[in-house]
């Protein structure tokens, strides 16, 4: 849970980034992206380094889940008789979304590849320019699609939240009062810029800011 | 006071169980919640209902056999034990409900009584330290830096009462494991059985069918020793340690 959960952390740092070019212009966003498919070359061959990055994200995908849905059962079956009365003392609400939260993702992130990569979902527009694709899908008409996008950037801010803090306590590095008020303050920090990077993207061109 | 309260009841094991309502007047503000319900009971045997079955022993905080689930909370509504909590957290007119820990590592014997063994037979995996009988040596004769004795010390407080697992969503039993293997890890004494214990112990744990943590922290709120969430990443960082060193 927490390798694989910090592979991501990794990952989306690196996709934000790349989203973040699209305030420098349509050249720099598309020579980015172009760019991707080279990274390596000659070494690597055409698309090489892109496609090592998808395996370790399958692979990460699956070994999360895996891990996930294995926990998610020994909860089930570790308390079959349920309170007829529960109150919640202390625990966030990141922490007690992260199932649904989790599954939420994993829907969004189908539906972000069948709409970004493969392009087996084109609203808007199915322009070869990465860029043009991206503006004309977040155009002020296709609102519920920004809606998509930012109801999923919610769900990854709370993911993240939780996570952090979480892969810090699995993995040992939190033995102290102040090493996990540190840890705290990372997942919320990540959240919020992670969260905040990428909505930003979307926001700008519904309010036409990026054209 | 008067009080309704709603009490899980069920004659054993095997048997369903249910909430049954009762009513009960004239409770003094003063009066600990296992008084409360010692007074409840000595009225069931005035109707010749069967009394109320509820765990306790010290009656002061320290040995960790009495606890409840009072409105959905391990040990109702303040910091310690359901022993050490008195009335006057409540108000006339409310309604209690209480139920017994809940988890199928704990398999209900009768009404609010469960069976905690589990945590026995974790302990049993590695929760001491193998010393060779005769006098004890000297309290000084192995010296401890005062920051482990302290950390040591606070983690001891678990008196074992199964809170932490009765108010882990997961069901998981980590707080209370953490809490043994830190104790015994700060101090040199626990250091020749550090490795096993933590295997031993956390296989036990998984082999009694309670829940994975998830670090979620709903049992440091519960503990009513304080036990803080960091012996959880103590309880990874040494079962880390233990498998890079091959177990």
């Amino acid at each position: 849970m927490a390798v694989t959960g910090l592979i991501f952390v990794g990952y989306v740092l690196a996709h934000m980034y790349g989203n973040l070019k699209v305030f420098a212009g349509q050249d720099s966003f598309d020579e980015y992206a172009h760019h991707l498919r080279e990274f390596g070359e000659p070494i690597l061959p055409y698309e090489g380094f892109l496609w090592i990055a998808r395996v370790v994200l399958i692979l990460a995908v699956i070994g999360h889940a895996y891990s996930a849905f294995k926990l998610w059962h020994r909860a089930a079956v570790a308390r079959k008789e349920k309170y007829s009365a529960r109150r919640v003392a202390k625990s966030t609400l990141s922490s007690r979304t992260m199932r649904w939260g989790g599954v939420t993702l994993l829907a969004f992130i189908v539906f972000h590849i069948l709409h970004l990569t493969t392009r087996t979902i084109t609203p808007g527009s199915n322009s070869d320019s990465p860029y043009e694709r991206l503006v004309a899908g977040f155009q002020p008409e296709r609102w519920w699609l920004v809606l998509i996008y930012l109801v999923a950037l919610v769900a990854l801010g709370m993911h993240l939240r939780h996570g952090v803090w979480s892969a810090c306590q699995t993995l040992g590095f939190t033995n102290t009062a102040a090493s996990r008020r540190r840890a705290n303050l990372a997942g919320i920090s990540l959240a919020v810029i992670v969260a905040v990077g990428f909505a930003l993207v979307p926001i700008s061109v519904l309010f036409g800011i990026v054209d | 006071m008067r009080l309704t309260l709603k009490i899980w009841r069920q004659p054993n094991s095997a048997a369903a169980g249910e909430l049954r309502t009762y009513q009960l007047d004239d409770v003094s503000e003063d009066t600990s919640f296992l008084e409360m319900l010692d007074m409840l009971n000595e009225q069931l045997t005035g109707t010749d209902e069967e009394p109320v079955a509820f765990d306790s022993d010290c009656r002061e905080g320290i040995c960790g056999t009495c606890g409840v689930m009072i409105n959905g909370q391990a040990h109702g509504p303040e910091v310690t034990t359901t022993c050490q909590l008195h009335m006057r957290s409540f108000s006339d007119g409310d309604t209690i409900t209480i139920e017994p820990w809940r988890a199928d590592a704990f398999p209900v014997l009768r009404d609010l009584i469960v069976d905690r063994g589990a945590f026995d037979r974790i302990i049993q995996q590695g929760g001491y330290i193998s010393v060779n009988t005769g006098s004890a040596p000297d309290a000084h004769a192995t010296a401890v830096p005062k920051k482990n004795a302290d950390r040591a010390f606070d983690v001891a407080t678990c008196i074992g009462c199964g809170a932490c697992v009765a108010a882990c969503p997961n069901g998981s039993a980590s707080l209370f494991l953490g809490a043994k293997i830190t104790h015994l890890g700060e101090l040199p004494q626990g250091q020749a059985e550090r490795d096993t214990r933590v295997v031993n112990m956390v296989a036990q744990h998984d082999h009694e069918g309670f829940g994975g943590c998830t670090n979620i922290g709903e049992c440091t709120a519960a503990c009513p020793k304080e036990i803080p969430l960091d012996v959880i990443s103590q309880l990874n960082k040494d079962l880390r340690t233990a498998m890079r060193h091959g177990l």
